[in-house]
């Protein structure tokens, strides 16, 4: 059972790492959906350094899927409503990060890590919406 | 140069911390959801130890006047929680259950180009885009700042 939880505590413990690297060097919050969706909306001046956190993330994914394949889900070969289901999937999660102003890592992580009421609230109404959602879709449909 | 350096490096470390973790894999991101099935906790270790490191680096990062290559570090807003932060975070939390991803998750994996994310991260792009158009729209009616978007000056 330790070596189970072993894993999720290294790679979180590196996740504060890396947040707490970008606010000491860059000042800035490591917030997935800020960083990446201000990127759709650029400000001159503020382009770069979000590329390059851009560009981290895939690099560090391509060396993953060298490394270690297995953290990744396998490939699926998708029928029309596993396209749908993504599709709408995908479209809630950029668009409620967006207007909620943060996900997991900007609420979750840095908000919480400096105890923003904000996003405790943010926290708490997502893992609650994702938990309903999850208990629908494999309990009740 | 620097900035530059960090910022990649950032998520760098990010993206392996992700992976390492379970969270770039939808089925442990679920498992960990479905609290009335075979619950798998594991994934709660995933913010516990993210938060238990930042919480404790922040202070020390705080005693400096400004950050290594910024001027200052952020500001946050002030304002409560608002009907646009729960409205946003019930959607969000409804797509990650529904997916199993979350954003950084889904750009790290991404790299792989399996098909589910070719699908999924570009329908996230399009959420993220008209969330910003929304909320332009409605910040330009009410001339107060946009809590997300940032306009363009």
């Amino acid at each position: 059972m330790t070596s189970s939880i072993l894993l999720p505590l290294l790679g979180g413990a590196l996740i504060g790492l890396s947040a707490s690297l970008l606010l000491l060097a860059n000042g800035r919050v490591a917030g997935i959906s800020g960083v990446v969706g201000s990127l759709l909306a650029p400000v001159h001046g503020d382009i770069a350094w979000r590329v390059l956190f851009f560009g981290g993330l895939l690099t560090g994914g391509l060396l993953l899927a060298w490394l270690r394949p297995a953290s990744f889900a396998a490939p699926a070969s998708l029928n029309p409503g596993g396209v749908a289901l993504l599709v709408a999937a995908g479209l809630l999660v950029g668009f409620g990060s967006r207007l909620g102003n943060g996900c997991t890592s900007g609420h979750g992580v840095c908000g919480i890590s400096r105890g923003s009421a904000r996003s405790i609230a943010a926290t708490l109404t997502f893992m609650a919406t994702g938990i309903l959602t999850v208990f629908l879709a494999r309990h009740v449909f | 140069m620097c900035p530059n350096i960090s910022a990649f490096l950032s998520g760098l470390i990010f993206a392996l911390g992700l992976g390492l973790s379970g969270m770039t894999d939808p089925a442990n991101v679920l498992g960990f959801l479905d609290i009335a099935g075979g619950w798998d906790f594991r994934l709660a270790f995933v913010m516990g130890g993210a938060i238990a490191v930042h919480a404790a680096l922040r202070p020390l990062i705080y005693k400096r006047e400004r950050p290594l290559f910024a001027p200052k570090f952020p500001a946050f807003s002030v304002s409560g929680v608002d009907r646009g932060l729960l409205v946003g975070a019930g959607l969000f939390g409804v797509g990650w259950g529904l997916g199993g991803y979350c954003p950084g998750p889904a750009l790290t994996s991404f790299a792989t180009g399996a098909t589910q994310l070719l699908v999924f991260v570009p329908a996230m792009f399009a959420g993220m885009y008209l969330a910003q158009v929304l909320q332009a729209r409605r910040s330009a009616s009410a001339g107060t700042p946009s809590l997300g978007a940032t306009p363009a000056p």
